[in-house]
């Protein structure tokens, strides 16, 4: 029996709360695309340029990482996924002044829908990460610029892999206030 | 930053390390009715003739009452904790207590001649009710948004809110056993609005404390 999509990235999902880091980048690699037309389709109806809508998109996917413990393990991932970018998409409409009605159905048929195929505008944000003083600095050029993993960052600047972490844990967060402040 | 770059770093930050937000809730509820109780009886603590006044139907009632709707208000804040909300909030469940309410004021209404209602609704301390409610309050409440905080509440203020109306029932519940007004229809009235004021002052606190 095929597994439908919303079974298939909660089982990854599962596994990824459970730290295997494979599944949950494969879950994050398929979510990127579908919240993008989320947010694309969101900013469009509400009349909002949809030039930023990787910032948003990114946004949204830290929001899902750092509240990823209020998902429940037996629910749907679907609905969980759309009330998080619905609620990050109506607070980028409020920053930019729109008018916030953002119903939430059609996000919800779009992730029930087959993902589409889109280009990735790489969009050079660096200097979130190169203003980074000191170690956290180090550990998200290490980890995310460089796409190191834990071990191997860990090892090049001679801390332990709890400590690199932790680091990088804190980092995360504090990139969610900064997505919050740059774009206030 | 790269989406792809982004992906890995979060990645890398895969496993899980809070509890879920309805665990987190629990135990702030917990540890805000523990100094809710504490407060209670540094400031005022049970009326004199509190082992006699159990065996009066008004008088436990009110600890009935302030009870479903302690427990009422929680679930429905544990659901509002995640952004799945309201899809998966049991609303009507705010009936059961509104039910209470109700049929306690119809009763009230045959045993009392209508003479004596708007003496029991003014009754002799609703000053000390409104004052006490919130202070007690003020513990749970404070407990309750913080952990809130951990959660994903997609509407602050309504989250907010029923974080304030479950911590105003809680401390309604400690003040009923000093309160020496037991008529429904002071509780209806002088409760209600305690509670009330507490659940405006949690609904503020959620709209600047509760976003992410």
């Amino acid at each position: 029996m095929m597994k439908t999509r919303d079974e298939e990235w909660a089982a990854w999902m599962r596994a990824g709360l459970a730290g295997d880091s494979v599944a949950y980048r494969r879950l994050l690699d398929a979510l990127s695309p579908v919240l993008r037309q989320m947010v694309r389709n969101g900013l469009a109806r509400a009349g909002a340029s949809v030039g930023d809508a990787d910032d948003v998109m990114q946004e949204t996917l830290l929001a899902i990482h750092l509240k990823r413990h209020t998902w429940r393990a037996d629910e749907p991932l679907g609905p969980w996924i759309a009330g998080i970018a619905r609620y990050k998409l109506i607070d980028a409409l409020r920053r930019r002044g729109k008018r916030a009605e953002v119903p939430i159905e059609p996000m919800i048929d779009v992730l029930a829908e087959a993902p589409q195929e889109q280009e990735v505008s790489i969009e050079e944000v660096t200097r979130l990460v190169d203003g980074l003083p000191g170690r956290q600095g180090e550990v998200v050029r290490a980890v995310a610029i460089s796409q190191r993993s834990i071990r191997e960052a860990a090892s090049g600047m001679s801390l332990s892999e709890g400590a690199v972490r932790v680091l990088l844990h804190r980092r995360l967060k504090k990139l969610a206030a900064q997505y919050r402040m740059e774009n206030a | 930053m790269k989406t792809d770059d982004l992906i890995h770093a979060l990645s890398q930050d895969a496993a899980i390390r809070e509890p879920a937000p309805d665990r987190t809730l629990a135990i702030a509820l917990a540890v805000g009715g523990v100094a809710a109780a504490i407060v209670f009886a540094l400031l005022l603590g049970p009326r004199e003739d509190f082992p006699e006044a159990l065996h009066e139907a008004r008088f436990v009632f009110k600890f009935i009452l302030t009870g479903t709707l302690t427990a009422v208000a929680a679930m429905l804040a544990s659901s509002f904790v995640r952004p799945t909300a309201p899809a998966d909030a049991r609303g009507w469940l705010l009936l059961a207590p509104l039910a209470l309410i109700v049929g306690a004021l119809a009763l009230e209404m045959f045993a009392t001649p209508s003479g004596e209602w708007a003496e029991l609704l003014v009754g002799t301390n609703w000053l000390v009710c409104l004052t006490y409610v919130p202070i007690i309050a003020a513990a749970p409440l404070a407990a309750l948004v913080a952990a809130m905080r951990r959660g994903a509440p997609t509407q602050p203020a309504l989250a907010g809110a029923l974080a304030g109306l479950a911590s105003g029932a809680l401390a309604a519940m400690l003040y009923a056993a000093h309160c020496p007004d037991d008529s429904p229809f002071f509780v209806a009235v002088w409760y209600g609005l305690a509670i009330g004021i507490v659940t405006v002052a949690g609904a503020f606190a959620g709209h600047r404390l509760l976003r992410w």
